[in-house]
């Protein structure tokens, strides 16, 4: 039990040495010293309520993927069957019941529609379900409606595509090292350590930046608008700024619901002035085939207005004095110039395909956590200490190698949670009291031991034997359980518990080696050596 | 060298002598906790309730002007808010409900903590924003459910681990001591009204583990001794087991209260609460692994031969031969 052979005491101080240092780089970032950069640095990540910073928990509108989808099956649906050859006429059309229904005048065109838009579906899943569903009902009516693989990719897709968004938009503010995850079927974590104004950052991630430019209905009278009602094929959209009311005072307007483009086919947005009013404005540049289609639109319509729509909202409604060729247009709206640059940069990132929602937010201030982990950290060094001293003066020899234990124990754990990257929270640093205490608890256990074993008249080698092999059952049971609660906790905890769990099992580990092994070892050492024939515990 | 001696070498004292008055005192207790917890309830935080919670330091005052912010937020028009020191006297906390709607459109939250950030640091030029949070009602409710799942989860498992070691008894024993701990601590938030909040949880698992430790340490020796003195009564038997390790347990809760001490008088404000609690459950819980945890056993059944490996069916013919052959029969 006692004989440590060379090979062991190599590994063991070698493990040892090499954990340990791997704490000096987080040390050092703590107290503010610089890292050689040429040395590996592996450093433990300071949580947001230590370092400061911004949490958002954004979760995803699921029912509007499956809205868009099917505005966008309507649409392609129309173009198709309008660019058949000779074109087939739809009577009506409706997306009611989350499923697109029509109905053909011809109904002896069933079977060429049904061909042209089978291509419109794919498999979606791993079971090569469709994404859609195509049925004919009464002869002349297909329905389509989507499939629950088709919903679910499409979520999955939508938020895939959020978080490249998202990402991109973080980046635009030029701030380091976000933390950027996908959480559940339809949530969004970001992180965000020590943002300046995370005012910014929300006002960023709420807007969902979907524009788009729709023809204005002309035929839709005021009165019928206020109360609601729309010429078919028009929709009411409510302005954004509501005193910019059109003519009548009435706070919407209705635009034609097809037809219009999407602001998706940007290759550029800017924030920039108006040469004539000086107003701050965002300027676009569409790509190619967007330009194309721009310059279509208001050549086709030169003297009627257009609304600009943005999120549902429409920030204005110029009259067309004549076409747009360019491929570049500005948009005015009651900015100013943050708001207009906020827009430029969430146009530039593309739309999100999806709305978000800010679910949760914590936002801690870069001076409250820097004063926490100073204050922190005082508290453990003035601790450590303390306790030092008292386990010194109750067990003489065998309290210095407990402390000396101690000490490499909080520098391994800080070493492991560096190698694994791990994030240090304020629940963590009570996870490391816990630790100290289970570890200071252990090599009590043994000491007690060994003396009680010698006041039975065991002569010194055995007793400290004795001593270990007694009290390890005990530190055996107590951590088993500590592991097992830790790991529950892990498993079903969320934020402070996971961070609380994982110093926890770390600390378990090294607590146990250092307490039990590492003593042991040079307890045996000295005993080989010195061979006493009393101990003074 | 002398070395500091707590507790003198051989203590015989009669723990157990005492353990009717004294469940019959952790039981009241208990129970005065529950009827605090249902009538007082704890004060939740945005954590498990949902809503806003802003947190202010007034750096050039001694103390932050508490009736005053609550007017002056109370006539924003969002309602009335719960104002609370944290730390130091001049920092506080201001929870909020989230307004009407803003479960749907979370632009309407945002817009009320700019509203009242923007007030106070208006009217107090001194006034430091030192974070905001933010949460929703359905998250609420998820985090509370974790939490609650989180602690429950790792108690029964925990219990069950020691009834695989020990006996059902001492199962049952150690997962009574966990309830009464974690019942007075949550007793103690109801009475003081300290804040709880998802960190409070952590401390809650904290003195669990603590707790857990100390009876392990303590139904270890009891097992040792159950099979060394197979004839000592029970009660006779548990308190040479707590005499035994008493000298380690008094060290060993003096350690970790030296070491929480300095986090609680030089720790960060932040997690006063946490520490404190913590506090508490370090004396809880060593006061439980002797009165709670140890008498349970008595009560349970538990007898000196109960480690004494069971005769099997093989075992009693074998006996029985072995006396027939004796002529004992």
């Amino acid at each position: 039990m006692l004989d440590f052979p060379l090979w062991k005491r190599v590994w063991y101080w070698g493990l040892t040495l090499v954990l340990a240092a791997c704490a000096l780089p987080s040390l050092f970032s703590i107290a503010g010293l610089p890292w050689p950069s040429a040395l590996p640095d592996p450093r433990v990540n300071l949580g947001l309520d230590l370092a400061g910073g911004s949490h958002l928990l954004l979760e995803a509108n699921e029912a509007q993927v499956g809205q868009q989808r099917l505005e966008n099956m309507e649409e392609d649906v129309r173009s198709r069957l309008k660019g058949a050859d000779p074109r087939i006429e739809i009577g009506e059309m409706s997306r009611g019941g989350g499923k697109l229904s029509f109905t053909l005048k011809d109904s002896s065109r069933v079977d060429d529609v049904r061909e042209l838009i089978a291509p419109l579906t794919t498999g979606a899943g791993l079971s090569g379900q469709r994404d859609w569903d195509i049925q004919v009902v009464d002869g002349n009516r297909f329905v389509l409606s989507p499939t629950p693989e088709g919903i679910e990719q499409a979520i999955d897709n939508a938020m895939e595509s959020a978080v490249e968004v998202v990402r991109k938009r973080i980046d635009a503010l030029g701030t380091r090292e976000p933390t950027i995850i996908r959480q559940g079927d339809n949530r969004i974590v970001v992180q965000v350590p020590g943002l300046q104004d995370p005012q910014a950052l929300k006002s960023l991630l709420g807007q969902t930046a979907k524009l788009e430019f729709k023809l204005v209905d002309e035929t839709a009278v005021p009165s019928d608008i206020v109360a609601g009602i729309v010429p078919p094929g028009s929709e009411i959209v409510p302005f954004a700024d509501p005193t910019s009311a059109s003519a009548g005072g009435v706070p919407a307007i209705a635009v034609k619901r097809l037809g219009g483009i999407k602001g998706d086919q940007l290759t550029n947005a800017q924030q920039a002035f108006d040469p004539q009013t000086n107003e701050p404005v965002v300027s676009i540049t569409f790509n190619q085939q967007g330009g194309e289609r721009f310059a279509n639109l208001t050549s086709q319509n030169v003297k009627k207005r257009f609304a600009i729509i943005l999120d549902g909202k429409v920030l204005s409604a110029p009259s067309i004095n004549e076409p747009i060729m360019g491929g570049s247009a500005q948009i005015s709206g009651s900015f100013d110039v943050k708001s207009a640059t906020q827009l430029a940069i969430s146009l530039r990132s593309g739309a999100l395909p999806v709305d978000l929602k800010v679910m949760e937010e914590r936002t801690v201030g870069p001076d409250l956590g820097a004063d926490s982990i100073k204050s922190g950290m005082i508290a453990m060094l003035v601790g450590t200490t303390a306790l030092a001293v008292f386990i010194l003066i109750t067990y003489g020899r065998f309290g210095v190698y407990a402390n000396l234990a101690l000490v490499l124990n909080v520098l391994m754990i800080l070493g492991v949670m560096g190698i694994f990257g791990v994030t240090l929270t304020l629940p963590g640093i009570a996870g490391f009291v816990l630790t100290i205490g289970a570890a200071v608890d252990a090599n009590v256990l043994i000491n007690e031991r060994i003396r009680e074993e010698r006041h039975r008249g065991r002569r010194v080698v055995q007793s400290v034997e004795l001593g270990y092999k007694e009290a390890s059952r005990a530190i055996f049971d107590a951590n088993i359980t500590n592991v097992i609660a830790a790991v529950l906790m892990f498993v079903f905890g969320t934020g402070p518990i996971k961070g609380f769990a994982v110093v926890l099992m770390i600390g378990i580990a090294t607590s146990v080696f250092t307490a039990v092994t590492l003593t042991r070892m040079w307890v045996s050492g000295w005993l080989r050596k010195a061979r006493p024939s009393d101990l003074v515990l | 060298m002398k070395l500091l001696k707590l507790v003198p070498d051989h203590t015989n004292i009669r723990f157990l002598k005492w353990r009717v008055p004294f469940y019959v005192i952790s039981l009241l207790l208990m129970a005065a906790s529950i009827g605090l917890v249902m009538t007082k309830g704890l004060n939740l935080g945005v954590d498990f309730v949902g809503g806003q919670m802003i947190r202010v330091t007034f750096e050039r005052s001694a103390e932050a002007p508490v009736p005053e912010l609550r007017e002056q937020v109370a006539k924003l028009g969002f309602g009335e808010p719960i104002i609370q020191r944290y730390g130091q006297p001049n920092q506080i906390s201001i929870r909020m409900k989230l307004p009407e709607g803003a479960e749907a459109e979370s632009a309407l939250s945002e817009k009320m903590a700019s509203t009242i950030t923007a007030d106070i640091k208006r009217n107090h030029k001194d006034a430091k924003i030192d974070g905001v949070d933010s949460v929703s009602g359905k998250v609420s409710k998820e985090l509370g459910w974790d939490a609650f799942r989180a602690l429950g989860f790792a108690a029964l498992a925990v219990a069950a681990y020691i009834w695989i070691r020990f006996e059902w008894q001492f199962g049952v024993g150690a997962l009574f001591a966990l309830v009464h701990d974690v019942t007075l601590t949550l007793g103690m938030f109801a009475l003081t009204q300290m804040e709880f909040d998802l960190n409070i949880v952590a401390a809650l698992l904290t003195l669990i583990g603590y707790s857990l430790n100390d009876t392990i340490v303590v139904y270890d020796r009891i097992r040792e001794n159950m099979k060394k003195y197979r004839k000592m009564p029970m009660p006779e038997l548990l308190d040479l087991s707590v005499n035994e390790t008493l000298s380690r347990t008094i060290v060993t809760s003096l350690s970790i209260l030296i070491t929480l001490m300095a986090l609680l008088i030089l720790g960060p404000d932040v997690i006063f609460g946490f520490t404190a609690a913590i506090v508490l459950g370090i004396f809880v819980g060593t006061y439980s692994s002797v009165y709670m945890a140890a008498p349970v056993l008595i009560w349970l059944g538990v007898h000196s031969d109960s480690f004494v490996a069971k005769e099997t069916e093989i075992d009693r013919q074998e006996r029985l031969a072995r006396e027939r052959s004796s002529g004992i029969v």
